[in-house]
């Protein structure tokens, strides 16, 4: 693929950039060297703050000047040094022979302009062409990345788009000028699965026929065995090994690398032995959510966002509710907490139907269910010492000051905390270690149902490895029920004993993980797997 | 109080919140605070001490009319023959006063009402229609009608300037709670079963106060302007008394031939004025610069 009389599209050797003082080390990205051939896909892959994202924003020299400064190296751009260059020039360079692609579409394209003409900007700016020429060269590209219908959808504005629409907007705008190296930098972490399938096999498909070169900055290693040729694996700022696809995957050498990629959770479901059937401690039936009103002054639309979900939950069991989003798998999960209130159904909650319940009489059943947050950053009040967040609680139902803190103390060493870190607040802790201390708020409630909403999906991959772990380890010390939502799939296949596959609103299948991963019944479910990421990649264990 | 309440405010001492210490160094760090707070505290000082020091601003003196500023008398003298320097310095202590009562008051109840709104989803349309209606209300013209309702009084002045101001507070309160209250540490409260009112004093009212403070100083900025205005337009504070308005709409008519009459006191209402809102933009910047856009 990468033909070696060729001088490659991107060279970095030794680059390093300087952090400004008083960050937690010393530099962004330290020594780092590697290259990109023609038609070669390169991905990055590290945790968060593991430096990938400032390399690929100081390769196109986006980084801002005061805070960040490249001290060291030089990175080759088809030979050119870019690090020497002046603003005017980098200009010239981004668009013509570099492009870049964002993680969020809705953000990066301007909501006010229509997206042809956002492509066409970029054509106005660095090419000589009349008005005319510009428009058909911008339809040509919007074909080029297959989207339907480019004349007519030359005038939407974004907003009118898809999420994975938007994501070939902002491809064509990348590749309009036909530059030799594309830099993605996570482009498929907002979409769903399905949609993001769909988005790598396009840029896979039309590297392959420009020859351009792609660096693929990503913290999935699904996305990376689906894409990529060669790999670089960062931590801390540090490129620690590189390789082609399959060595890495399948026999990383540095410690690093075998962690991160021991942590993937496989996509197929261990044994597990089949519960006993154990009481019901959560049942849903007929329940529906329905969002806007229709009425005699409302115009508005009705957006059902969840229709006649029934679901049983027994102690000790977990189960799995998985779809893309706006399936209503949260819905669902916060109808059954009382968050929002659900438009009918019952939900029986030790032998009581909480549906439709007054806030009075509901407190007393709000102890059994407890639910943990997707966003560690969010869910602790910032203003309050963890231990304050963790007794809040149990002392509103009565229990003292001092019993409250001695549970909580036994809970933090439960979730792998010291008890001593009771009194920090809640930006002293990194982002699992705060899971962690949601997960003790909610237990120290001493629920019967636990809720996960998302609980581990903004986590890195060796931290969401931790936690669910400890999220397995207390359902079973609690003998707890656990309602599990993410939209995962390899996540849901390693806790969930049984799966409720959702679709606008609706449960489309249920059944035991193992058998709704090895036999899917409903084509939205073989289409979920089918879109999964590395599913054919055995990663090294 | 209940043993449960008791335990709580154990638990709330022993779990003591500390405060952020960098906070406080990074305020007097702030030039704006540092030069804006040092100007008004010498402000409030003369406005409390000068009074005391200076000759009583309502003695006529037939004799020493409309004299200009000299040694004896270092802003000059009015139509009266009364000491202008004793005029400002007493009239410093209205627009204080003012300001800072029409600040407390309509902050006081515009986070009350903001919380309201904010949170108690029934009451919302009727409060903030209501706000709206009041907002329509300039401020002149309501004076002017409260006065000659119910006379002129300090009191009647700040009620005048205050239920204008009350509904900007109320916006931006109901604004922050509105962000807030969807936060997941707020529903994670809910689902604890914690009681509205500890969910709205232990979540929701700490987020609102850097702002508020904020807004404190804008309103108390525009109340001691209108003020001002009110006394210039002669309806506000009753005319024997020395606000800086009323020295400027007194000196108004011999403002061609002894134009220090309306000098001093302009300057004066224009350095305190000043002086606010520069403390105002300190405290925006240290206390939340994400702020900044939301007034």
């Amino acid at each position: 693929m990468n033909e070696i009389s060729d001088t490659p599209v991107l060279e970095i050797k030794g680059l390093s950039v300087l952090l400004p003082d008083g960050a937690d080390r010393e530099f962004a990205i330290e020594e780092v060297s590697f290259s990109i051939g023609r038609s070669e896909i390169v991905c990055i892959v590290g945790e968060s703050g593991s430096g990938k994202s400032v390399t690929a924003f100081t390769v196109m020299g986006l980084i801002p000047k005061k805070d960040l400064v490249p001290v060291a190296g030089e990175i080759l751009l088809h030979g050119e040094n870019l690090l020497g260059k002046s603003d005017r020039q980098m200009r010239r360079l981004r668009g013509e022979k570099m492009g870049m692609v964002f993680q969020e579409p809705m953000t990066a394209l301007n909501p006010v302009i229509k997206v042809g003409d956002q492509i066409a900007e970029i054509l106005e700016i660095h090419a000589n062409m009349s008005a005319s020429a510009r428009k058909k060269r911008v339809i040509e590209t919007m074909e080029d990345v297959s989207l339907p219908e480019p004349v007519k959808m030359y005038n939407s504005y974004p907003h009118q788009l898809s999420g994975g629409q938007r994501q070939r907007i902002m491809i064509a705008m990348a590749l309009v000028l036909e530059p030799g190296l594309l830099i993605a930098d996570e482009p498929t972490t907002a979409l769903d699965v399905t949609t993001q399938a769909e988005v790598l096999e396009l840029i896979r498909d039309i590297q392959a026929r420009h020859g351009t070169g792609v660096m693929f900055i990503t913290h999935d290693f699904g996305v990376v065995a689906d894409i990529a040729d060669r790999v670089v694996v960062m931590q801390n700022g540090k490129v620690v090994e590189q390789g082609t696809r399959d060595e890495i995957l399948s026999a990383p050498s540095h410690p690093y690398t075998k962690m991160l990629i021991g942590s993937v959770p496989s996509l197929t479901p261990p044994v597990r032995p089949i519960p006993e059937i154990a009481e019901t401690a959560l049942e849903a039936k007929a329940l529906n959510k329905t969002y806007g009103r229709v009425g005699f002054f409302e115009k508005g639309r009705l957006v059902k966002a969840a229709q006649n979900v029934e679901l049983i939950l027994r102690r000790g069991e977990t189960l799995g509710v998985v779809g893309e989003s706006g399936s209503g798998k949260s819905t669902v999960a916060r109808c059954v907490v009382r968050l929002i209130d659900p438009t009918s159904g019952d939900i029986n909650v030790a032998g009581t139907n909480i549906a439709q319940m007054a806030e009075s009489e509901l407190r007393a059943y709000r102890q059994k269910i407890q639910i943990v947050f997707q966003d560690p950053y969010r869910s602790l009040n910032p203003r309050r010492t963890v231990g304050q967040s963790i007794v809040e609680g149990p002392m509103n139902f009565g229990l003292s000051g001092t019993e409250a803190q001695s549970r909580a103390e036994n809970l933090m060493r439960i979730v792998g905390l010291a008890p001593e870190a009771l009194t920090r607040f809640p930006h002293q802790f990194s982002g699992g270690q705060r899971q962690r201390i949601c997960i003790a708020r909610a237990l120290a409630m001493e629920p019967r149902v636990l809720i996960a909403d998302e609980a581990v999906s903004a986590l890195d991959v060796s931290v969401q490895a931790q936690v669910l772990r400890l999220l397995q380890d207390v359902r079973e010390r609690y003998d707890l029920a656990m309602l599990f939502i993410t939209h995962d799939l390899r996540v849901a296949a390693q806790i969930c004993d049984r799966i409720m596959v959702m679709q606008r609103g609706v449960v489309v299948e249920e059944g035991r993980t193992s058998e709704v991963y090895a036999n899917p019944q409903h084509p939205y479910t073989r289409s979920l797997l089918n879109a999964a990421p590395g599913r054919e990649t055995n990663f090294a264990r | 109080m209940t043993d449960h309440a008791q335990d709580a405010i154990m638990a709330d001492a022993v779990l003591s919140e500390h405060e952020d210490p960098s906070l406080l160094a990074g305020m007097l760090n702030n030039r704006a605070i540092f030069w804006g707070g040092g100007l008004l505290i010498l402000f409030a000082l003369i406005a409390a001490i000068g009074p005391f020091l200076t000759l009583d601003p309502t003695e006529l003196n037939p004799i020493k009319r409309l004299k200009s500023p000299s040694a004896e008398a270092w802003f000059g003298s009015d139509f009266l023959g009364r000491d202008i320097f004793s005029r400002v310095i007493y009239g410093a202590r209205v627009s204080l006063v003012v300001g800072i009562a029409v600040a407390l008051i309509s902050v006081g109840i515009g986070l009350i009402l903001g919380l309201v709104a904010g949170y108690v989803r029934v009451l919302d349309a009727v409060i903030m229609r209501t706000m709206d209606g009041l907002m329509s209300i300039p401020a002149i013209l309501l004076a002017i009608a409260l006065i000659s309702l119910s006379g002129a009084t300090l009191g009647t002045v700040i009620l005048a300037i205050v239920i204008p101001e009350v509904p900007r507070v109320v916006r931006l309160v109901r604004a922050v709670v509105l962000t807030v209250r969807e936060e997941p540490y707020v529903e994670a409260a809910i689902a604890a079963g914690t009681r509205l009112p500890l969910i709205l004093k232990r979540h929701i009212l700490p987020n609102t106060i850097a702002p508020l403070i904020v807004q404190a100083t804008y309103v108390c900025a525009s109340a001691m302007l209108t003020e001002s205005i009110l006394g210039f337009l002669g309806a506000g504070i009753p005319p024997e008394i020395p606000s800086w308005g009323n020295i400027m709409s007194e000196g108004r008519t011999y403002f061609q031939i002894s134009p220090w009459i309306i000098f001093f006191p302009g300057i004066g209402l224009a350095l305190t004025v000043l002086a606010v809102n520069i403390v105002g933009d300190g405290l925006r910047d240290t206390l939340d610069p994400r702020i900044a856009r939301k007034i």
